[in-house]
């Protein structure tokens, strides 16, 4: 019996083909656009999340000035000393690396790229999270003399010197200055705000103060916590001893601000979080309208098939064989639009997600859920309305208008 | 009335639509019995129950009251699934407007009641080309509805109803939509199905005509029979 309902339902499926076709579309389309968007938001928060990583963890970083924006409020730059103090009587913090930076056109041989130059000390590299892929970071000798040395990222190495070529032990110049390759970083990649990070050029701190800014002034602090159950402690110590140090009375504000990755990852995951259940809200209403068509589509189909279930059971069809029949029918049209759309969707993620440089993440859950709403509206649809003429006196369902 | 139990019997069998005030009564006690192998035409004024009556009788519908023996069965008492059985073994249907499932040719309609009794592929491809065959439509086995006239459609409806073989034949109107020329050709298919093969049939018909193919013409009139009589020159 089964078999031969079988037999049934796919000549009945093939027998209409466009009723079919339009079916088996509203699912793809609805299928195709949830998991797509889904895949996209997943893939854009792994980026978030990795460019996070990739900043290093239990890192506490201090900016000079409040809020951005209306109602900012300006802070004095930081100085050397500050960051010596923080150095110095915090316990907490394993290393400080006191920043300034520089825009600044780098040049070798005819090649010339507009970078930033970062002046730090060697902590950076190790509180930034980065690797050196040849070379080396700097001495100490090299900080306290402020000597033409540098350290580049990927981006400033091809710009500059090519792809292939190894730039440790060449020369570069900064503006006036002569600088020596000493180390090349290992690429990072874009930021989750789309900037490039290995666009960089790291110096020790005393040399691009001497050099380039020409002040003590320090445009931030980065700093690495021993552990991470201290942030919060070390965070208050670091208020504490800024505003002592840059004087405030009690009833003034912070003219500084004191963040923490977790921080920061909070409010970009948040910010991908709602992107993503934006677009999958969108997606959705997509699925709904799929799942609308194919209901005008069943129920435009209803007088035809009630008549047609009524010559089935004229000529001796057993109900539940009627039933099975358009269960199958159902049955088919969906898992095979559900399959498409999968299909569908896989293609485009992976194509959008290369394009957008987002990571592709497959995601079963996702996928599984489509599938089986889909699934359930060309089963709801496609059956129920079969299953009312079914039940109908073979000569109502015949002389069904 | 002849000595051996009769293939259908009808006893006292009402059919009401409706209820309360509204209530409506089709059938008010019909009896009538038909011999296997007889050709009855069931003739009447529009709403004096032929149809109904006819359609009780191909277990398309129940009636409201009365016994209904079918070759000795109580129809009454059956579940719909043995109606379902009972129509898929022993009885065919032709109707006035075809019923022939659209954009399926001709074999595929023919072969349907065989894919339902799970015939095997083979067979149920060569008695659905033979049922063709025999109403007159070798050649026309892959043709759809839609490319058929009235007239081999009708054909093809009654391919497929005595494709299995049935006891009963049940026509409901057959001719209600041909002209007179195709109305004959269809009467005399129906009558040779009748005489050669013994294949008992019932027809409900409001034309003089085609009443007068058969052996017995019963008439209806206001949910009752009001004659049953013999027909001279088919005897």
């Amino acid at each position: 019996m089964l078999w031969n309902t079988l037999l049934l339902a796919l000549r009945s499926i093939r027998r209409n083909l466009m009723r079919s076709f339009l079916t088996v579309l509203g699912i793809v389309i609805g299928v195709a656009a949830v998991i797509t968007m889904v895949t996209l938001g997943k893939g854009a928060t792994r980026s978030v999340t990795e460019q996070i990583a990739s900043m290093g963890s239990n890192l506490v970083i201090v900016m000079p000035g409040q809020r951005f924006g209306p109602g900012a409020v300006p802070g004095a730059p930081f100085k050397n000393a500050d960051a010596e103090a923080v150095r110095s009587q915090i316990a907490g913090a394993r290393l400080v690396a006191p920043i300034v930076t520089q825009g600044a056109t780098a040049v070798y041989q005819a090649n010339n790229w507009s970078t930033v130059v970062t002046g730090s000390s060697d902590d950076y590299f190790e509180v930034g999270n980065w690797e050196i892929a040849a070379g080396r970071g700097f001495t100490e000798a090299e900080e306290r003399a402020g000597k033409a040395v540098c350290v580049i990222g990927e981006t400033v190495r091809e710009k500059l010197f090519g792809r292939l070529h190894n730039p440790v032990g060449s020369e570069i110049r900064i503006r006036q200055f002569a600088c020596e390759v000493i180390g090349l970083l290992k690429a990072k990649g874009q930021s989750s705000m789309g900037a490039d990070q290995d666009d960089i050029v790291v110096m020790p701190l005393r040399t691009v103060q001497r050099r380039m800014s020409g002040s003590q002034d320090v445009s931030r602090l980065s700093i690495s916590v021993k552990d991470s159950a201290s942030i919060d402690a070390v965070k208050v110590q670091l208020a504490e001893l800024l505003r002592e140090r840059r004087k405030l009375d009690e009833n003034e504000d912070d003219d500084f601000r004191v963040m923490d990755t977790r921080q920061i990852a909070e409010t970009l995951t948040a910010t991908t979080r709602i992107l993503t259940m934006l677009l999958g809200a969108v997606a959705a209403v997509s699925l709904l309208v799929g799942g609308i068509g194919i209901m005008n589509i069943m129920l435009v189909s209803v007088t035809e098939r009630t008549r047609e279930i009524g010559i089935r059971l004229a000529i001796g069809a057993l109900e539940r064989e009627v039933l099975l029949q358009f269960l199958i029918e159902a049955v088919v049209l969906s898992s095979l639009g559900g399959l498409v759309g999968i299909a569908l969707a896989t293609a485009a993620s992976i194509g959008l997600s290369s394009l957008m440089s987002l990571p592709y993440l497959f995601d079963p859950g996702i996928n599984l859920l489509s599938f089986l709403f889909s699934a359930a509206i060309g089963v709801v649809f496609g059956y129920f309305p079969a299953r009312r003429a079914a039940g109908l006196n073979p000569i109502d369902a015949l002389r069904h208008e | 009335m002849s000595q051996a139990a009769a293939l259908i019997q009808f006893s006292g069998i009402t059919k009401t639509y409706g209820r309360g005030q509204a209530a409506f009564q089709a059938l008010k006690g019909i009896d009538l019995t038909v011999q296997a192998g007889d050709f009855v035409a069931v003739m009447g004024p529009s709403g004096s129950g032929k149809s109904t009556a006819m359609n009780i009788l191909g277990c398309l519908d129940t009636p409201s009251g009365g016994s209904y023996l079918f070759e000795g069965v109580r129809v009454e008492t059956l579940s719909r699934n043995d109606r379902a059985l009972l129509r898929r073994h022993y009885l065919g249907f032709v109707f006035q407007g075809f019923n022939l499932l659209a954009r399926t040719t001709a074999l595929e309609n023919v072969e349907l009641p065989l894919i339902y009794r799970g015939e095997p592929r083979a067979a149920r491809h060569a008695a659905a080309r033979a049922a063709l065959a025999q109403v007159g439509l070798a050649g026309w086995e892959h043709h759809t509805p839609a490319e058929l006239s009235g007239g081999q459609q009708q054909r093809v409806a009654i391919a497929r109803a005595i494709v299995t073989r049935p006891h009963v034949l049940l026509a409901d109107e057959p001719t209600g939509n041909l002209d007179t020329r195709t109305s004959e050709e269809i009467m005399d298919l129906i009558v040779s199905l009748n005489r050669d093969q013994g294949i008992t049939v019932l027809m409900v018909t409001h034309e003089p005509d085609m009443a007068a193919f058969a052996r017995r013409v019963v008439r209806f009139v206001d949910g009752r029979v009001e004659s049953d009589a013999s027909n001279g020159e088919a005897g």
